[in-house]
């Protein structure tokens, strides 16, 4: 009997959930996007084509990293290396071509591989050990930045090549090169987290560490990989930041870290670890993106901006908190 | 307190109950979890505002609104789960919040020697510098007694307190609650060991669904009447238990020794048996199994299963081998309290429905219902957050999560810990259709009541040692407890 009523209420309602779930930040993007679309002032630039890629193509490596990091904080860590990643290697991958003459395609893989190389040292350190993620991120953070000015002796390192732009400022049809990139990253971490057993172990693990090793789980593993994988995304988001600048700049991804983190708080993830949904950071990316376009469309003081970023970001999560506690 | 009412959304708590507690008594307050037991202690605590009725102390209505309202009027909590900072001394937490000043700094020196007085008229053994982090849960459980008795607290109430302490220490914690008696404080005594109430109980008072059943003297009523009126009905068998094992041998451990905890532990499991493991805290029960089971690594000494030596590094190996472990801890170590009922029962067989990026929902849902409905857990949805569930429906997930595994030995450590009457009765069931399917299971328990009722053989366990094992036919309660005693 009881058997029978619980199977009744399983259905498959996970659209219905997805909003339901993510209803405050929803709204708070519709109500975003819907001013920004009538405000007289910007109503003319801002329903354009143009500017929705462009702001897509803004967004597209504050995603990458948003999508790893929220792995990394449902898993209970923390990244703060992946704004020095991306300047390391994306002066690897500039390097390789400007100054050892290697093809293209090898260049961006070596540039790809330097980050997921730091990821791998990161997820090393963290799952053998008990040193806090906070910490040893903190240590790699500086470690990648200064290999970065050391590589590069503190300046930029052009590249002069029309196909070195493809992958960051490139077009796939009417589609930018990392926009579609980061439809594919959406997608595949959407599926790790969802559908994989690793995102099972993921949301076990930061549940609650001592239950997932009785469990059978392999934490060590577990957190290798995700660090990994936030390695591996630092390093994508080097390699297209680079192209689009058409240089490796070893001053990039200043501070990227904290925009991840905004996103994946924003989306509705808690810290705390354990708890949280790939889908709502995608959201948060895009609050946070729009408001930026918007923002620069009224022309409003980039100082200022840093300032409203912030309401914003406390707005977010305040009411989330008097969501949850009302629960 | 009187005609008190209490109604949550949704559920109405309690509904216009009484309850009298005299000086110098120890009044029992017993029911199943849901009951309302914990939330007529919160509000005589502070902690909620009771919708309707009065509380009287001394005879004179007093307004409690909140918890220092509740110690103003000399009223002490003690929570089952501990609320002591490990990383301060015992001193300064039986001084914390209300440190004796010199001056603006804090007197240390009248702070250590006062609590050296109170630890000293408790018999404790440890001194007011220690670390509460290298005190035992009971000597820790000793020192919050200690913390609400120095505030002069005239009544006391004790939520679970022998809950996670061996009987050794029950001795002594009864010993403390005589001394306080007789100082003429009275104390609430909330407990799901029933054999205890007529140990240490004037009298008690029984809830269910939130309404009062009655209060009575404990002397003049037996366990059976308690219980169905705890329940509601006559249960027809507490204990059940009519497996046959045919002794062939599943798992076998040769000197086993690792780290001072397991000394030379050597013992055989039959198919289909029930095998008790009885003994104090920390006499390395949980220790010998958390090595077969692959959480200890570094042990020495063999173990064998289904014929084949085995040493498991982790957790992993053990179970892909047919091994499966409910732990002592369900909240530390078993549950993922923000995950769903689902996510908690099916965790150790994903394979079973995810193959790499597929992921079979249907699937999914069938298992966890299979497991679900045989454990008879109540739950509203499959979705319900597991952390919301009561113990002992909590400890049906766990239970359910390793049989879903089809294991060929079941280990339950401490199975009905912190579970009430009716759901031990069905874990006790479940126990003995699970042996008579052929299922070996190994059962830990420091509740002597169990061990005797449902083992077809006990090891007793002190000090790391094997100290004995005893059939069906020979074990009794004296005969356990001195194998036990050191």
């Amino acid at each position: 009997m009881a058997n029978k009523r619980i199977t009744a209420l399983k259905t498959n309602r996970s659209v219905y959930l997805y909003f339901k779930e993510n209803l405050g930040i929803i709204v708070a993007f519709i109500v975003l996007f819907g001013f920004l679309s009538v405000n007289p002032i910007t109503t003319k630039a801002f329903l354009t084509s143009q500017n929705m890629f462009n702001v897509l193509r803004q967004i597209s490596t504050n995603m990458y990293l948003a999508c790893a990091m929220t792995m990394v904080i449902i898993l209970g860590g923390i990244d703060l290396s992946v704004g020095s990643i991306i300047a390391l290697s994306g002066c690897v991958a500039a390097a390789c071509v400007a100054r050892h003459g290697m093809p293209i395609p090898a260049a961006l893989i070596t540039g790809v591989l330097v980050g997921m190389l730091f990821g791998m040292i990161n997820g090393f350190i963290i799952a053998k050990t008990t040193i806090p993620a906070f910490i040893v991120t903190l240590a790699t953070m500086d470690i990648a930045r200064g290999f970065a000015y050391v590589y590069t002796g503190g300046s930029p390192v052009r590249v002069v090549s029309k196909a070195w732009q493809f992958i960051g400022a490139g077009y796939i049809g009417i589609f930018p090169v990392p926009v579609l990139i980061m439809i594919v990253v959406v997608i595949v971490t959407g599926l790790l987290m969802n559908n994989t057993r690793l995102g099972r172990h993921i949301y076990a693990v930061g549940g609650n560490v001592q239950a997932a090793t009785f469990s059978g789980i392999s934490v060590t593993s577990v957190k290798f990989w995700v660090y990994t994988y936030s390695g591996l995304m630092a390093g994508i988001a080097g390699v297209v930041l680079s192209s689009r600048m058409y240089s490796g700049q070893p001053t990039a991804g200043n501070g990227a870290e904290m925009d991840a983190i905004a996103a994946v708080v924003v989306g509705g993830t808690s810290m705390a670890g354990g708890a949280g949904k790939i889908g709502g950071t995608i959201i948060g990316a895009l609050i946070i993106g729009f408001l930026n376009n918007g923002l620069n469309l009224m022309n409003v003081n980039s100082f200022w901006q840093y300032v409203v970023k912030g309401v914003v970001i406390l707005l977010a999560v305040f009411l989330d908190f008097i969501r949850t506690t009302k629960k | 307190m009187k005609n008190v009412h209490k109604r949550f959304p949704g559920v109405y708590a309690l509904n216009n109950v009484d309850f009298e507690l005299h000086e110098g008594e120890v009044h029992a307050l017993l029911g199943e979890n849901g009951a309302g037991k914990s939330t007529l202690i919160k509000i005589l605590g502070g902690i909620y505002k009771a919708d309707e009725g009065d509380i009287y102390i001394n005879g004179k209505k007093t307004e409690i609104n909140n918890v220092f309202n509740a110690q103003e009027n000399g009223i002490a909590i003690i929570h089952q789960e501990l609320v002591l900072v490990p990383h301060m001394t015992v001193a300064e937490n039986i001084y914390l919040g209300r440190e004796p000043v010199k001056g603006k700094f804090v007197d240390k020196e009248k702070m250590n020697t006062e609590t050296a007085e109170l630890l000293k008229a408790y018999n404790m053994n440890f001194t007011p510098e220690t670390l509460i982090a290298d005190l035992t849960i009971a000597q820790q459980q000793m020192v919050e007694i200690v913390k609400a008795v120095s505030s002069n607290a005239k009544i006391l109430v004790m939520d679970e307190p022998t809950s996670s302490i061996s009987d050794k220490e029950v001795n002594f914690l009864f010993g403390i609650i005589k001394t306080l008696t007789a100082k003429k404080a009275g104390i609430i005594y909330i407990s799901h060991k029933m054999s205890e109430l007529w140990e240490i109980c004037d009298r008690v008072t029984v809830l269910r669904d939130g309404h009062l059943v009655g209060t009575k003297i404990v002397n003049d009523i037996s366990k059976d009447e308690l219980i169905s009126m705890m329940v509601g009905r006559r249960l027809e068998q507490y204990y059940t238990r009519d497996f046959h094992s045919d002794g062939e041998v599943i798992l076998r451990t040769e000197h086993l020794c690792d780290d001072g905890m397991v000394k030379d532990v050597s013992f055989e499991l039959h198919k289909g048996e029930i095998l008790g493991f009885a003994g104090l805290i920390g006499a390395g029960r949980s220790e010998t199994m958390q090595c077969i089971f692959g959480l200890r690594k570094k042990y020495t000494g063999a173990v064998n299963l289904h014929g084949e030596d085995v040493h498991f590094t982790s957790a992993t190996g053990a179970v892909k081998k047919g091994l499966a472990l409910v732990p002592e801890d369900r909240k530390m170590e078993g549950l993922y309290h923000t995950q769903s009922v689902k996510y908690n029962a099916t965790i150790e067989v994903l394979k079973q429905f995810i193959k790499g990026i597929f992921f079979n929902k249907k699937t999914e849902t069938g298992i966890a219902d299979k497991y679900v409905s045989m454990m008879n857990t109540k739950t509203p949805t499959l979705d319900q957050p597991v952390g919301h569930l009561s113990g002992g429906n909590q400890q049906k997930v766990m239970i359910g999560r390793w049989l879903a595994t089809n294991p060929s030995v079941l280990i339950l450590d401490e199975p009905t810990r912190g579970v009430d009457v009716g759901a031990k009765a069905e874990i006790y069931s479940i126990m003995n259709y699970l042996a008579k399917q052929g299922l070996s299971i190994i059962m830990i328990s420091s509740e002597l009541p169990e061990i005797i009722n449902m083992s077809d053989r006990v090891y007793v366990m002190a000090n790391g040692t094997i100290r004995g094992c005893l059939s069906h036919t020979d074990v009794t309660q004296e005969a356990v407890m001195k194998l036990a005693a050191e």
